[in-house]
């Protein structure tokens, strides 16, 4: 008996990035990993806030910014080590969070995008006005590795992503019977109105979006700064809060494994055919990039994740569990598929 | 120099406020237009040494192309799926800055003055640059104007902004409207490019500065309203303007205190200042 195939080719990928160091050990290819690891948290969060809860926030990288910054200042200014910093950062992120809810609540919809774009790059006028503090364009170097090895570094990651990511799908898994927070999310997006006509207190479950997806974007951040050894602008930019958005969106927007399955495809293949930069695709890294989401969202524009899996999954129309895509009928009730 | 600024930002806002009004599209590929414009002018008048005025009849019209055959092929198809739009849109302006790092490398470029010289005005010296780009700013903006209110087009696009189902019902082709209204969106953005491309540097990333003012102007302003987005330009350019001319140091404060001004004006008035809040559109 096979089960559900889109929970096998998560099983079969975990334990491939599990033995993925006993393939190659060159440190590049462990450092992208790496890297994609953290991207994953981030982007998984950004769906949490902007998928699930319908609040589409243009300025992610806020929440990444600021806890990389937090980490970076701690270290610099009190010697603190990266274990007490992280979590630090990670939670002035949440509260972050908290306090751009205020403005952001009440707005909604393009409104409230473009007006999360702002909060970002307000931070970053002010990182670069106070250049002698926060060390303006050029960053702050100099950050302490948390482990003490690449190999260290990736498994560290590794966990710290695949928590994260069960964490979150659970907090988002509209059939769960004891946690309400996925249903409430969903029912937030499709209709506020009605949801609040239900008894929900819609703006406190709006909040929560904004700490739990600003809480796990701190910690890709703070982790982030410590893997590639210091901040930079770059942290806050624009750029940043678009990449959650690509990678989400490109592997389908309300799915946690889409999140995943667009930052392994865009960012981690790509870099890891391009490494070194000596061929044609390392020399044209974002430009292939770009393309390649152009032609995919113009055929599948409900994202390559769910494209794939509509492709190797079928829901019982009875009874709504998912069945692998060569079964004529249910596996638990037996209601043809047809 | 305000009145510079802000001229540029009416423009580019009218024509991302248009689009957003028509399509529901939020086009973030906007500003690549413009950038694209800039850098074709740049080659017409600099690399094949074209006349200046056949560079901008050249150049108005290609990006417009360009414009159009983008929405048709690559956003119309997908319009229904907003997340997937607006990221078609994200990654169209990332071909645009990679392809013109591509061909013309990331070097600045720089542009001679249209027109060389300056005037008195009151016993102040303002060259003439200054002048016609305002100039040309004031004339397209009556004409888009115009085309808005008086012709039978405008009507028909005011119709489809307003409710593209009913529009479609009264036999407007909405997809045909749509299609037009990117193609004015585009020129804009392309007349923007040309009237600034002398004062502003050239190069592949100058698109995300002005897509984040125009933004912030469309907000201020209210999404889909073009009379707030002129009016939300012209604030936004004044403040940027006075915080680089009162604090020099501080001139990354510029963006921080442009924004503010938005982030006040939405907190009083959550639908920007002209902004129609749209009736929740429930399905």
């Amino acid at each position: 008996m096979l089960p559900v195939p889109g929970r096998l080719i998560a099983i079969i990928f975990f334990v491939a990035l599990l033995i993925f160091p006993l393939i190659t050990d060159k440190s590049s290819h462990l450092y992208i990993l790496t890297l994609s690891s953290l991207l994953v948290i981030f982007a998984v969060s950004w769906d949490l806030l902007s998928g699930y809860s319908g609040q589409v926030n243009f300025g992610h990288a806020l929440f990444f910014g600021v806890a990389a910054y937090t980490t970076a200042l701690l270290y610099k200014y009190l010697g603190w080590q990266p274990w007490a910093t992280i979590p630090i950062g990670a939670l002035v992120a949440t509260g972050i969070g908290v306090v751009t809810c205020f403005p952001a609540l009440r707005l909604r919809g393009p409104y409230l995008s473009l007006l999360t774009m702002a909060f970002p790059l307000m931070l970053l006028g002010v990182v670069m006005a106070f250049k002698d503090f926060t060390g303006g364009e050029f960053g702050i170097p100099g950050l302490p590795e948390i482990a003490a090895t690449r190999l260290g570094e990736y498994y560290i990651c590794l966990l710290v992503m695949t928590v994260s990511v069960l964490i979150m799908w659970k907090l988002t898994d509209a059939g769960s019977k004891y946690i309400r927070t996925g249903l409430i999310f969903h029912a937030i997006r499709e209709d506020e109105i009605a949801a609040r006509a239900s008894g929900i207190n819609t703006i406190r479950y709006k909040i929560l979006a904004f700490v739990i997806g600003g809480f796990f974007a701190g910690l890709a951040g703070a982790l982030y700064v410590h893997v590639l050894g210091g901040t930079g602008i770059s942290t806050l930019s624009m750029t940043m809060s678009f990449r959650a958005i690509i990678y989400v969106v490109f592997g389908g927007i309300v799915s946690i494994y889409g999140a995943v399955i667009g930052v392994y495809t865009l960012y981690t293949l790509i870099q890891l055919l391009g490494v070194g930069a000596r061929n044609f695709i390392g020399q044209n890294q974002i430009l292939i990039m770009a393309i390649l989401v152009i032609l995919i969202l113009l055929f599948m524009p409900e994202g390559l994740g769910v494209w794939v899996r509509d492709k190797i999954e079928r829901e019982c129309p009875r009874c709504k569990l998912t069945n692998g895509f060569w079964r004529k009928e249910c596996r638990a009730c037996g209601a043809s598929l047809h | 120099m305000t009145l510079v600024t802000g001229g540029v930002y009416a423009l580019l806002a009218t024509g991302f406020s248009l689009i957003f009004g028509n399509a529901r599209v939020i086009n973030l590929a906007h500003t690549g237009f413009f950038m694209l414009a800039a850098y074709l002018l740049w080659y017409f008048m600099r690399q094949l040494g074209l006349d200046t005025v056949w560079a901008i009849v050249i150049t108005v019209p290609a990006v417009t192309l360009v414009g159009i055959l983008a929405f048709r092929f690559l956003i119309n198809p997908i319009r229904e799926h907003l997340a997937a739009v607006l990221l078609m849109t994200v990654a169209l302006a990332m071909a645009f800055e990679e392809l013109m790092t591509n061909l013309f490398t990331s070097h600045y470029h720089l542009l001679p003055n249209l027109i060389p010289g300056y005037t008195e005005i009151f016993g102040v010296r303002v060259i003439n640059q200054y002048l016609l780009t305002l100039g040309i700013v004031v004339v397209v903006i009556v004409i888009v104007w115009l085309i808005l209110a008086k012709t039978k087009l405008g009507i028909a696009l005011r119709a489809t902004a307003q409710d593209a189902e009913i529009a479609n019902l009264m036999g407007i082709s909405v997809p045909r409207t749509l299609m037009i209204t990117m193609g004015i969106a585009t020129a804009l953005a392309a007349v923007a490019a040309v009237v600034v491309a002398p004062l502003w540097t050239i190069y592949p990333g100058m698109w995300t500065q002005p897509l984040v003012m125009v933004m912030v102007v469309v907000v201020l302003g209210g999404l889909g309203s073009v009379k707030g987005s002129i009016i939300g330009a012209f604030i936004i350019a004044f403040v940027e303007q006075s915080v680089i001319t009162l604090m020099p140091s501080y001139t990354y404060l510029s963006t921080v205190f442009a924004i503010l001004a938005m982030v006040i004006v939405l907190i009083v008035r959550p639908g920007g200042l002209f902004g129609v809040l749209f009736e929740e559109e429930r399905l």
